[in-house]
């Protein structure tokens, strides 16, 4: 690999994504927010809501705004460079293999999703107001879900990137973001389910049930959760079946 | 000195329109569900067995008219298309096998300008100096000397989302020179382009092919490819119709004058009569509109010819007169005119 031209086109997806900073932001991070604010505060100060839910939801929050941050961050932008205009055509005539641009694009967007789920933390804390009960003593279990995770959304980011076109992205949202968020375990543990046991095991298919119940696990321990060991299975092997299929897609755009 | 460029036996089909053609589509929920075996698989042949060898530092020429395989096979020569058997070389490097080496070589100026819209220009010629490795003094001096000779200079820092057709296109030029490619591919340069800028480019491709470098360009303007090419290659249907100096194509002309006739009707008789009128080489009456009179002579040769109808009765309705081109020479292969 040329790592001169993959870290210039590194740069450049920085020196964008900084140039459009208060847009990416809003787009991936409002809605979180609100969500935090609204069920975090308003519910449960009013009583709705258990105090305790405001930890439980934390986490899954979290989880909710990396994945969608990744797969945004990847996808949208090759929707639009393979477009017609073919903008990334500049960077396919870079003196790197075609491969190491969809590595590059996935390392993009994992550094974005980490920024957004990391920011999750503070933003909660400061939104929800006193009782968020987070701990953080498995630093290496927590570290390790939030790499598998960003990678998680920046592979899916470029598998459907490469896949759907720019008339899809409103059917991308209602048909596959919209129902993994709902079945994402992020609102809720997976426990929950158990009183649904045929939907209980329909979500495990969803990527999201990982991030949300592996984050729960490693930062609100007092849930049920999924376990360690589990989650970080699955999430690998969904990362590297994700990535394989982003690559193989990549390429076939990339080359006619 | 610039490296050449050797292609053997090259080939490509589609199996389904090319990407670039299809534009925006993606997949479909209809085709999905239905599965594949409904698709109607459609075959395109784009390249069809072209062998050729383009010299160092020349300006070679591919002509032809919209569709005849120019762009692909500059596509496969740019690594960005996969030929479906032949081979291609860059200098010493295959592009199938050596991509990486030949993206080095080569600076592309597409068809359609594929510009970063999300960068300035200025920018998008740095970060395209950085991508091959350019450190930063070399890539800003670099891009200020081709935004000044490119006339982009005050418009340097705008995102390029708002440019012109011809502006887009010359920051185009600018970004395949950006780092000093051996080999120059400018796929249709002056479409779109109004007749001073085509004159500007012009210019810069004659100056950068007298710095040794090689320069392959694909056109169907006749004026172009006559003025600029050391070489041509003549494509129709993905295959080579005919290649050389633009003087020898022109030289290979029965005759070199082109007259094309319009009578109200065609008896053999009179086809026999204008054979036999001084200086015709050759009599063409393909589709029984137009009669094609290859000759030695022009305008001469009408009082001939209207004499020669009169006697049978036939009205000649117009007359087009053509001096020796790549024009004439391309109707004479292939029975169509470039535009066609």
């Amino acid at each position: 690999m040329n790592t001169k031209t993959f870290f210039a086109m590194l740069a450049r997806d920085g020196h964008v994504a900084r140039r459009n900073l208060v847009p990416m932001l809003l787009q991936n991070l409002l809605q979180p927010l609100l969500f935090v604010f609204v069920f975090g505060r308003v519910m449960t100060t009013s009583g709705l809501m258990p105090v305790e839910y405001k930890s439980l939801l934390l986490p899954g929050i979290m989880a909710i705004s990396m994945v969608l941050s990744g797969i945004q961050a990847v996808a949208m932008p090759l929707i639009t460079e393979f477009q017609f205009t073919r903008e990334i055509e500049d960077r396919l005539l870079a003196p790197i293999e075609n491969g190491w641009l969809a590595v590059e694009k996935v390392v993009a967007g994992m550094i974005q999703a980490l920024i957004a789920g990391l920011v999750v933390i503070p933003a909660g804390l400061l939104l929800m107001g006193s009782g968020v009960s987070l701990s953080f003593d498995k630093p290496f279990e927590f570290a390790a879900v939030c790499l598998l995770v960003a990678l998680l959304s920046a592979a899916g980011g470029l598998m459907l990137g490469c896949t759907i076109g720019q008339t899809q992205i409103g059917l991308m949202f209602s048909l596959v973001l919209a129902p993994m968020m709902m079945f994402g375990c992020a609102y809720y543990p997976w426990s929950a389910l158990d009183a649904f046991p045929l939907l209980q095991k329909a979500v495990l298919v969803n990527p999201l049930v990982y991030a949300s119940e592996g984050l729960r696990g490693s930062i609100a321990p007092q849930f049920p959760h999924l376990s360690a060991t589990l989650v970080l299975i699955v999430l690998l092997a969904m990362d590297a079946g994700l990535l394989i299929l982003g690559l193989k897609k990549f390429h076939n755009k990339a080359v006619s | 000195m610039g490296i050449g460029i050797r292609i053997q036996d090259l080939r490509k089909v589609y199996d389904s329109p090319p990407p670039a053609a299809a534009g925006a589509s993606g997949f479909s929920f209809v085709a999905m569900s239905r599965g594949r075996k409904h698709k109607q698989k459609t075959e395109i042949v784009a390249i069809d067995g072209i062998s050729l060898e383009i010299l160092a530092g020349e300006v070679f020429g591919l002509l032809g008219p919209n569709g005849a395989g120019k762009s692909t096979t500059v596509g496969v020569l740019t690594t960005r298309v996969e030929p479906t058997s032949g081979r291609a070389w860059i200098g010493e490097h295959d592009v199938r096998r050596e991509p990486v080496r030949v993206k080095r070589q080569i600076g592309v100026v597409p068809q359609r300008p594929n510009l970063d819209f999300a960068l300035t220009a200025r920018e998008i010629l740095t970060f395209h100096g950085a991508y091959f490795g350019m450190n930063a003094r070399d890539r800003s001096r670099r891009a200020a000397e081709l935004l000044e000779k490119f006339k982009l200079i005050d418009r340097a820092d705008h995102i390029v989302r708002g440019f012109s057709g011809g502006m887009m296109q010359r920051l185009s030029i600018a970004r395949a020179m950006m780092h000093d490619p051996e080999v120059l591919f400018l796929d249709e340069p002056s479409a779109g382009l109004d007749p001073q800028t085509r004159l500007l480019l012009w210019e810069i491709v004659r100056e950068y092919n007298q710095l040794g470098k090689t320069i392959v360009l694909t056109t169907h303007y006749m004026e172009e490819a006559d003025s600029l090419c050391d070489r041509l290659a003549i494509i129709d249907h993905g295959r080579i119709i005919s290649i050389g100096t633009p003087a020898e194509l022109k030289a290979s002309i029965p005759g070199g004058y082109l007259l094309r006739l319009r009578f109200n009707s065609t008896p053999a008789e009179l086809m026999e009569r204008l054979r036999q009128l001084p200086g015709v080489r050759e009599v063409r009456n393909g589709d029984h509109t137009a009669t094609d009179v290859y000759a030695d002579r022009g305008g001469s040769l009408i009082p001939g010819v209207v004499s020669a109808a009169s006697a049978m009765g036939v009205d000649l309705c117009d007359v087009h007169i053509s001096e020796p081109s790549l024009e004439t020479l391309f109707l004479h292969h292939t029975g169509r005119s470039l535009r066609d």
